[in-house]
């Protein structure tokens, strides 16, 4: 996967680098602000652009305004982007225009490295990855409190982890249990919500980050 | 010459005369209202209070109308002086109607607002009276010629002489210069003496001053209170939290590397501990600089950045942020924390299953309320985190009120001034 890496932290840069050679990907080009992104983009045309919200010049959300427009000028370039803290509000900005090939990760979840490269990957191929702390500020926010309480507790883990982006094996792992019974949990949410079934993950995501917007 | 006559003449030229005129005649009803007002008010409260508690809202009723009054009475004296008085009276601060009394009672500026529009008809009245008199009297002498001769054979009779032959014509004299420049400096006179004696009792005095200063010296105080306080805060969460993990990682990996060639099992297991004593410091310092500085706030305003907020809160939480626009920083990020806090002690100390956090705009006040389900029993006195949020609120003129009988539930309410 041909990759853009957008952070104005030189050791983040490298270690970010580092991480995604290593797990054999090919890091095409690096910027350290927002208008050299816009450049490196245009030029390339990755499959994904790594970038961090708070950078030059404007040190406030230039990461997130260049991807906005990443977005609106070359849909089809896969954007993760990193920060040192997540907001509901930044993320709602970025699903409006899509959830497909998008990605809003802590910085803190490059640590787990392995978690990491599974949510690069899922972005560069057109899914989408979330935070968990996105999706519990996105859950708490909801005005649809009520069927919210009618999930188990079960049910709700796996609707935040729907809503991350995670297909049913990856959910099956994640929490220890079969995939047949994550089928069944995820058969038994869209019913208490009152949503159309969708076998695509990525509609799936799409259904129930709308849901909780609504 | 020209220029003496000039000076003379000054009150006709220059719209004083009217406004002298309009000030002094003004000046006797509104001293008649004052004066009622005062005596029937104060003389109901006092003999109501003997009888039982009432007379002490009377008294209160009395006291703000008598402010009313009086701050007619600070704008009136600018067509005079050319500025109105500076209400020296300090905003009333407590929510209870008892605090309000008090604060009432206690003002020395309200007393002299009573005084005034108690003492202002008699004043007015001399003023009034002498007004009036001049201009009648000199009209008289100025027609006297005319009334003479209307009705031969009549004298005038003053007290001691009789006006007849050539005196007539000179009286007359007489009373032109007093229509022309007695009558109206004297009206500017007795206006400038009404206005004097409002500014003396309506205005700031000097003890006010003293008053006013160290009231700001306390909120000062307060608010350098509250930076140490937060400086300790800070350097307690970095001590206790992000130094000891990063301390145990240093070991930790220092471990690791000890064990690298003769227990490589061993150093996998430090390197492990390690990596979540990173996560784990990674977390306790993004919390803490989210409590320093919430970038969201700035950036986006205070209902975005309580999404963040309201979802770390253990408890379930109904936020409903009403705000058409964004309001002053100071006031966001006192709002900001005065919500962070109060959810904090919801989740720590309420025992509450659920919590509803409301912001919106009345007026030209920000309202907020944090409400929660839980046992009750808050008290501002004893918990620092409330203490301070009070300070920082007094800092921006705002009020804070917490209702929390014991078996709850418990009230934070809290109005900021905002501008319009």
């Amino acid at each position: 996967m041909r990759i853009v890496i957008a952070e104005d932290s030189v050791l983040l840069r490298v270690g970010l680098t580092r991480i995604l050679v290593d797990a054999g990907e090919d890091v095409v080009a690096t910027v350290g602000d927002a208008d050299d992104l816009l450049t490196v983009v245009g030029r390339h045309r990755p499959d994904l652009s790594v970038i961090d919200v708070r950078m030059p010049p404007t040190h406030t959300d230039d990461g997130l305004r260049a991807a906005l427009r990443i977005r609106a000028e070359w849909p089809e370039v896969g954007i993760l982007v990193l920060s040192q803290y997540v907001e509901e509000r930044y993320a709602t900005e970025l699903l409006a225009a899509g959830t497909a090939g998008l990605g809003y990760l802590l910085k803190d979840r490059i640590a787990d490295v392995a978690e990491f490269l599974t949510a690069v990957r899922r972005v560069g191929a057109g899914g989408t990855a979330l935070d968990p702390e996105v999706v519990a500020q996105l859950l708490a926010r909801s005005r649809r409190r009520d069927p919210l309480g009618d999930l188990t507790p079960r049910e709700r883990e796996v609707l935040t982890l729907m809503a991350e982006g995670r297909s049913n094996p990856a959910i099956a792992r994640h929490l220890v249990v079969s995939d047949k019974a994550v089928e069944k949990h995820v058969g038994n949410i869209f019913l208490k919500l009152g949503l159309a079934p969708a076998d695509d993950d990525h509609r799936r995501v799409l259904a129930v980050l709308h849901w909780l917007k609504g | 010459m020209r220029e003496s006559i000039g000076r003379l003449l000054a009150p006709w030229r220059d719209g004083r005369l009217g406004r002298a005129a309009a000030h002094v005649t003004w000046s006797l009803p509104i001293g008649v209202v004052g004066f009622c007002l005062v005596v029937t008010g104060l003389s109901i409260a006092v003999s109501l209070l003997a009888v039982a508690l009432l007379g002490v809202p009377v008294a209160a009723w009395t006291m703000s109308l008598t402010h009313h009054l009086a701050n007619v009475e600070r704008r009136r004296v600018e067509v005079i002086d050319g500025r109105a008085i500076d209400d020296p009276v300090p905003p009333l601060r407590s929510n209870r109607w008892l605090g309000r009394i008090r604060e009432q009672v206690s003002s020395r500026p309200r007393w002299r607002e009573i005084a005034y529009a108690a003492a202002l008809m008699f004043p007015a009245t001399a003023a009034y009276s002498l007004a009036v008199g001049a201009w009648a009297g000199s009209l008289a002498l100025t027609a006297l010629p005319l009334a003479i001769a209307a009705f031969p054979g009549r004298t005038a009779h003053f007290w001691l002489f009789d006006a007849s032959g050539a005196t007539p014509w000179g009286l007359a004299l007489v009373g032109v210069v007093g229509l022309v420049v007695i009558a109206p400096w004297l009206t500017v006179a007795m206006a400038r003496g009404l206005s004097a004696m409002a500014r003396g009792l309506l205005g700031p005095g000097a003890s006010d001053l003293t008053e006013l200063v160290a009231r700001a010296e306390s909120t000062r105080v307060a608010a350098v209170d509250a930076a140490e306080a937060e400086r300790r805060r800070i350097e307690r969460d970095l001590h206790d939290g992000a130094q000891q993990r990063l301390v145990a990682l240093a070991a930790n990996l220092g471990a690791a590397r000890e064990h690298l060639e003769r227990d490589p099992d061993g150093a996998r297991e430090l390197v492990v501990a390690a990596h979540d004593e990173a996560k784990g410091a990674l977390r306790e310092i993004r919390d803490l600089v989210r409590g320093i500085h919430p970038v969201i706030l700035e950036d986006r305003g205070l209902d975005a950045a309580l999404s963040a907020v309201v979802a770390r809160c253990p408890v379930p939480v109904s936020l409903d942020v009403r705000l058409e626009k964004r309001l002053p920083s100071a006031v966001e990020s006192a709002a900001y924390f005065v919500i962070s806090e109060a959810l904090t002690n919801v989740a720590t100390h309420a025992h509450a299953t659920a919590a509803t956090v409301t912001v919106a705009r009345s007026g030209d006040h920000l309202v907020v309320e944090v409400r929660d389900d839980g046992v009750g029993g808050a008290d501002p006195a004893r918990g620092t985190g409330l203490q301070g949020l009070r300070d920082r609120i007094t800092g921006l003129h705002g009020t804070m009120h917490v209702l929390s009988p014991p078996g709850g539930p418990t009230i934070i309410g809290v109005e900021l001034p905002c501008g319009s």
